[in-house]
């Protein structure tokens, strides 16, 4: 079975239809969203519903920071972020804001782990950006494969029985097949936000059956969200910084 | 858990286990056949269990994930591979005839052939590197051949697949490979240089031209770091009538600075194809290592070693095409000839490290002579046309050493261009449009048959005629 993996929408509509138009082109069966629907972009209820809509075909979905903050305040973040989720929460209606409150932390499915952030302690937000990280992610759980994002860096780690890491940056389109001799953390990059110097949309395809997992990038209208974000007097630079994936 | 054993007449995933046919320290080899599979099959099943170097292992992991995505003639053909919490093994296509290992009872062999061997080796490494692995553990023992003469590569335990994971990476302190072949930079832990299989392919062909391995054969960390610093002698030392050309190739290769070796393989391999046209440098006449200063100063100078580590983790390497420029010498192609000529000098500014064979064809008459009057006219005329393709080039002066100049006979110029890209792995083929109609009628149209049957790129050149073109002079109105 093919499934679709997505994470960090944040709010970009465009990006995020688009992602689900590929993936769906790509014969994505099943829907897997690792949270951070909502922050920065300018379509909070656009994606949370779409969201629903994916939950509700038998799709799974795990909680981010930015949801929480929705109806957490004490969660922790910059002020520009804080100022959009603050807009945010007067965007999304009750059943929206349900939804969100209402997803876990984490989702065992079979042998795989789904989780925003860091598997160790996912309620602290923890960025796994290098294999210490990495490593403190997957001595907490016993998953073969877990799947996160948070960092908006795709990017492969691998444990070995023997605790030796490995660091991979995935390459577009290549198929990785995941042997079952070590561990797997799988970092997504993000849909609605990409960082890693490629503005295009970023999300990946897992093949059950082969064990392989193949990141994606899909070009979407960045003009279209950045315009959206300038309209609802976001900060500007949410918007900006589209059009680089810096 | 331990697992059974194989053994003859066992069945597994359907192969019939038939021999043992190699007992190795991290796999054993068996003979196995499979109905439906008309090919000679061989099993390799890693030595797993106690005592066990984890290394093999991994290495077998990184074979299983890296043999099923190679393919064509210069690997064997993968057919399956065995889960590993069942029974890991990968089946794969038997090669005839034994690898390079038992000619080295031979050794010195003929420069000729030292020479041809490199070119298949050359040219097989070309086509993994292209396929983005890079091998590693190149030696005789890993090299096969086809009945047809193309060299097999074998064992990809130790080799990286640019685009993806590497799992030898933190596996292990000490770098694994094979001591008297592996290139000073794996000896640090990079593994994603491709020129390092070229500095391996320049120990074997020392080792075969010499009779002597370059760097010993000490298995021994601190000997082995030596070649960070320390040049070989000069095969001319070893063999005072080694020729100049293929000291040049084998120094070439065996340079401590990747940087300093060729820009890639098929650049390799067309040296050794064209070695009367190599450019000699102070390598081919050095009869004395490099001198104690300037080993001290490598030595107590490693700064220049941290450009052998990439900005990225999969950093290509510097496009280093083959390009062959198809110049027909007749005078009605003058203007095209030009065309020609700019685009050869744009591709060689764009392109610092491509190189340009400029190719005549001479067309031979469909009936063979024997006359020898006639032999000589041709060869004459072979020799004329040389000169004057040299003459063509002449305005690329600053491409010298990059470019030589083949003229090839053939009754058919369309199909020796195409030929001579096939066999000489050329990226690119730039040729000038057709000429006159009547030529076209008479000849048919070259560039036609290259454009549509090439296996690269072909750029058509056509001068551009700004004055009598209409939309030209229109332009010129309104802008006035």
């Amino acid at each position: 079975m093919l499934v679709a993996l997505l994470s960090d929408m944040h709010a970009n509509r465009q990006a995020f239809s688009a992602c689900l138009e590929h993936a769906q082109a790509g014969g994505a069966e099943r829907y897997m969203l690792l949270g951070d629907f909502v922050g920065y972009g300018a379509d909070p209820a656009w994606a949370v519903a779409k969201a629903m809509e994916l939950v509700a075909d038998g799709g799974l979905a795990v909680l981010g920071n930015h949801d929480a903050a929705v109806s957490d305040p004490s969660i922790g973040m910059n002020a520009d972020a804080r100022y959009v989720i603050d807009w945010t929460r007067g965007e999304l209606g009750i059943e929206e804001r349900g939804f969100l409150t209402g997803l876990p932390l984490t989702i065992e499915d079979e042998t795989r782990l789904l989780v925003h952030s860091d598997a160790s302690a996912p309620e602290q937000w923890i960025y796994v950006l290098s294999v210490v990280e990495a490593a403190r992610s997957l001595h907490a759980t016993q998953a073969e494969i877990t799947f996160c994002g948070h960092t908006h860096k795709p990017t492969i780690f691998s444990i070995t029985s023997a605790s030796k890491m490995m660091v991979f940056t995935p390459v577009t389109d290549v198929a990785v097949p995941l042997h079952g001799l070590r561990r797997w953390l799988i970092v997504l990059g993000s849909v609605g936000q990409p960082r890693d110097g490629n503005p295009a949309a970023s999300y990946a395809m897992f093949d059950t059956e082969k064990k392989e997992i193949t990141f994606r990038r899909v070009p979407y209208d960045i003009e279209a969200a950045a315009a959206a974000i300038r309209r609802a007097k976001l900060p500007q630079f949410f918007a900006e910084r589209l059009f680089t994936g810096r | 858990m331990a697992k059974p054993g194989l053994q003859p007449s066992t069945v597994l995933d359907g192969f019939h286990i038939e021999s043992l046919v190699h007992r190795g320290g991290m796999a054993r080899l068996w003979s196995v056949s499979k109905p439906g599979i008309d090919i000679s099959l061989l099993m390799k099943v890693p030595i797993l269990g106690e005592g066990v170097d984890p290394a093999a292992i991994v290495s077998f992991e990184m074979e299983q994930m890296i043999m099923p995505r190679l393919s064509g003639p210069n690997v064997p053909i993968f057919v399956a591979a065995g889960d590993f919490a069942v029974h890991p093994y990968i089946v794969m296509e038997r090669l005839p005839g034994k690898s390079l290992l038992p000619r080295t009872m031979e050794l010195p062999l003929s420069y000729e052939e030292v020479a041809r061997i490199g070119w298949q080796v050359a040219t097989a490494l070309d086509n993994l590197h292209r396929q983005h692995v890079i091998h590693l553990d190149i030696k005789p023992s890993n090299i096969l051949f086809r009945p047809s003469g193309e060299a097999v590569l074998i064992d990809f335990g130790l080799s990286r697949h640019l685009q993806l994971p590497d799992l030898m990476q933190e596996e292990f302190r000490l770098p694994y490979g094979t001591a008297p072949y592996m290139a000073p930079e794996q000896l640090l832990g990079i593994r994603h240089d491709a020129r390092s299989d070229q500095f391996a392919l320049g120990v074997l062909l020392y080792f075969f031209s010499t009779g002597v391995r370059p760097f010993g054969e000490s298995e021994s960390f601190r000997a082995m770091k030596k070649r960070l610093w320390r040049d070989p002698k000069p095969p001319r030392q070893l063999r005072p009538d080694y020729p100049a050309w293929l000291q040049e190739i084998v120094l070439r290769c065996l340079e401590i600075e990747p940087a300093w070796r060729y820009p890639s393989a098929a650049q390799l391999a067309f040296e050794l194809s064209h070695h009367d046209q190599i450019k000699l440098t102070a390598r081919s006449e050095r009869l004395k290592r490099d001198s104690f200063a300037t080993v001290l100063k490598r030595r107590l100078n490693p700064e220049h070693r941290k450009d052998w580590i990439p900005r990225t983790a999969a950093a290509p390497s510097p496009a280093a095409p083959i390009i062959a420029v198809a110049v027909d010498l007749s005078s009605e192609a003058q203007a095209t000839n030009e065309a020609l000529r700019e685009a050869s000098a744009r591709a060689l500014t764009a392109f610092p490290a491509a190189r340009l064979a400029c190719l005549n064809v001479l067309r031979q008459s469909l009936i063979a002579t024997r006359d020898t009057t006639l032999d000589e006219e041709g060869h004459n005329k072979h020799v004329n046309r040389l000169v004057e393709l040299q003459h063509w080039a002449q305005p690329l002066r600053r491409g010298e050493g990059r470019i030589t100049y083949h003229v090839l006979e053939s009754t058919d110029p369309a199909s020796a261009i195409l030929e001579y890209a096939k066999q000489n792995k050329v990226d690119q083929i730039l040729l000038g449009a057709r000429q006159s109609s009547l030529m076209r009628t008479l000849l048919g149209s070259v560039s036609a048959k290259v454009a549509g049957e090439a296996a690269c790129t072909v750029t058509i050149v056509r001068p551009s005629h700004r004055e009598t073109s209409a939309s030209a002079s229109e332009a010129a109105a309104n802008s006035s």
